[in-house]
């Protein structure tokens, strides 16, 4: 229901677009018959026969197609015959071919192809060279890399190294010191030792004369006198005894 | 058929003079046809978008440039897969054949303009120059070896009788078969696409129903005009790769 007034404006649209295709259909037929009109240079039947065409178009007479259809049929002539089969064209057909395909062909293996091939050329070129370009660069990289591993190993071990000879350094240092410090007492306590010793010696060595002597006064005290000289041999005898 | 609105589906293929050289009715007289025009606008636009468009060398191409390079690199890769690398120095010959068919064929699908590979007499011209091609190379390479061509390797010898019959009359067939497959496919596809066009036409005159009854031989129009586009350039590769196939056979002789 509701399409209906739509359906018809569309007809009349279309209606209005066909009768224009009809009239530039006849008005290209106009205008190839005035063409060949004034080239005048057809053979007669062409132009008869697209004046026929051109009647048709315009349309009123079922004779215009009779006259062509029949002169189509008696002619034999060269050019009655279908347009892609009449031979009356192929000489000029020929000879344009063989120019136009030459300079089609001169132009294209001239300058078309090698400009079209040189640009891909160059781009190919250049694709390449970046891509060399960007290995080398990895390259590059992975080379810095490298080195610097191997530095900072390096540089670990040198460290590990100097500690370890600091270490070691502080420690000969330390041990020289300490065994310094140790001799030194060792030789002080020797010292000290002797000293004693020889105190002790000279001490013990007293103790005779010291007897003799407290015998002797004693000696004297109780007796009143004596003789040094047995008091010190009584002394002696005792010691030893 | 002497209906008001007949269409002729003939008439599209008619050569018209434009203008001629030489005198007339002369024994001199050459005819510039509206099929040598077509030919020269081809070959124009041919060279025109292809010097234009690669005109800036860029290294990263633009639109034009770049449909350029895939032509190019198109026809390249269908020349080396059939012919070898040694077929790159034909190069520039199937790929002017390939563009000529390819944008002739194009151009015969802008109405009122003239379709130059529906006439015989152009294609089998084309196809006559890649047979000439292929004999006089096969022969100035391979001297009487090209003649290795009739006779297939690994053929045992009670066969030969008939087999080499056989290549020869398949050698021979070529050209026709070249020529009369795009001339064919172009006729009848300019033939078919005018005769429904005319039947919109013709059923438009009979009022209402006429125009309903319209709409079927249009929207056929509509599709036979995307399957004649297709077979354009359909046509143009087929007719460039049995090029390519056919001078592979001359560099390369023996099956």
């Amino acid at each position: 229901m509701f399409g209906l007034p739509k359906l018809t404006d569309l007809i009349d649209q279309a209606q209005t677009l066909a009768g224009y295709s009809v009239r530039a259909y006849q008005g290209a037929s106009k205008l190839i018959l005035g063409i060949q009109m004034a080239s005048n240079t057809t053979t007669s039947h062409d132009t008869e026969a697209t004046n026929a065409t051109a009647t048709d178009g315009h349309a009123t007479d079922a004779t215009a197609t009779d006259t062509h259809a029949s002169t189509a049929a008696d002619g034999g002539g060269h050019s009655d015959v279908f347009p892609p089969f009449d031979p009356a064209s192929f000489g000029s057909q020929l000879l344009w071919l063989a120019l136009s395909f030459a300079a089609l062909y001169i132009l294209m293996s001239k300058i078309a192809l090698p400009r079209i091939g040189e640009i891909l050329e160059v781009r190919r070129d250049r694709i390449e060279g970046d891509l060399a370009e960007a290995e080398r660069l990895r390259q590059k990289t992975d080379q810095a890399i490298e080195a610097y591993e191997t530095d900072l190993a390096n540089a670990k071990q040198k460290a590990h190294t100097i500690a370890e000879e600091s270490r070691e350094a502080i420690r000969k240092d330390l041990d020289a010191k300490r065994a310094d410090v140790e001799t030194d007492l060792a030789k002080k306590m020797a010292t000290a030792e002797s000293r004693i010793q020889s105190t002790k010696t000279e001490a013990l060595g007293h103790v005779d004369e010291i007897a003799s002597d407290t015998a002797h006064a004693m000696v004297t005290n109780l007796l009143g006198r004596t003789a040094q000289k047995a008091t010190k041999d009584a002394v002696a005898k005792v010691v030893k005894g | 058929m002497a209906d008001p609105n007949k269409v002729d589906p003939i008439h599209q293929f008619a050569i018209t003079d434009i203008f001629s050289i030489g005198g007339e009715g002369g024994g001199f007289n050459i005819a510039f046809t509206n099929s040598a025009l077509f030919m020269v606008i081809t070959v124009l636009a041919i060279s025109a978008f292809l010097i234009l468009s690669t005109g800036g060398r860029g290294l990263v191409p633009g639109r034009l440039q770049l449909l350029s390079e895939m032509l190019y690199e198109f026809v390249a890769n269908m020349v080396r897969s059939s012919a070898g690398s040694e077929g790159m120095k034909f190069f520039p010959f199937v790929f002017s054949l390939f563009m000529f068919v390819l944008v002739a064929n194009l151009l015969g699908m802008v109405p009122y303009f003239f379709t130059i590979t529906s006439h015989i007499i152009v294609t089998f011209a084309l196809a006559m120059l890649v047979i000439t091609v292929v004999l006089v190379y096969g022969f100035m390479k391979n001297g009487l070896g090209f003649l290795k061509l009739f006779v297939p390797a690994g053929v045992p010898g009670y066969v030969l009788p008939i087999v080499i019959p056989i290549e020869i009359v398949s050698f021979l067939s070529r050209p026709i078969s070249l020529s009369v497959r795009l001339f064919a496919n172009m006729l009848a596809g300019h033939i078919t696409l005018k005769v429904f066009a005319g039947f919109i036409v013709t059923l438009s005159s009979f009022g209402f129903v006429g125009w309903l009854g319209a709409i079927l031989p249009f929207s056929m129009t509509v599709a036979l005009t995307a399957l004649e586009f297709l077979v354009s350039a359909l046509q143009a590769y087929v007719f460039a790769v049995l090029t390519s196939m056919y001078l592979n056979d001359a560099i390369h002789p023996s099956h």
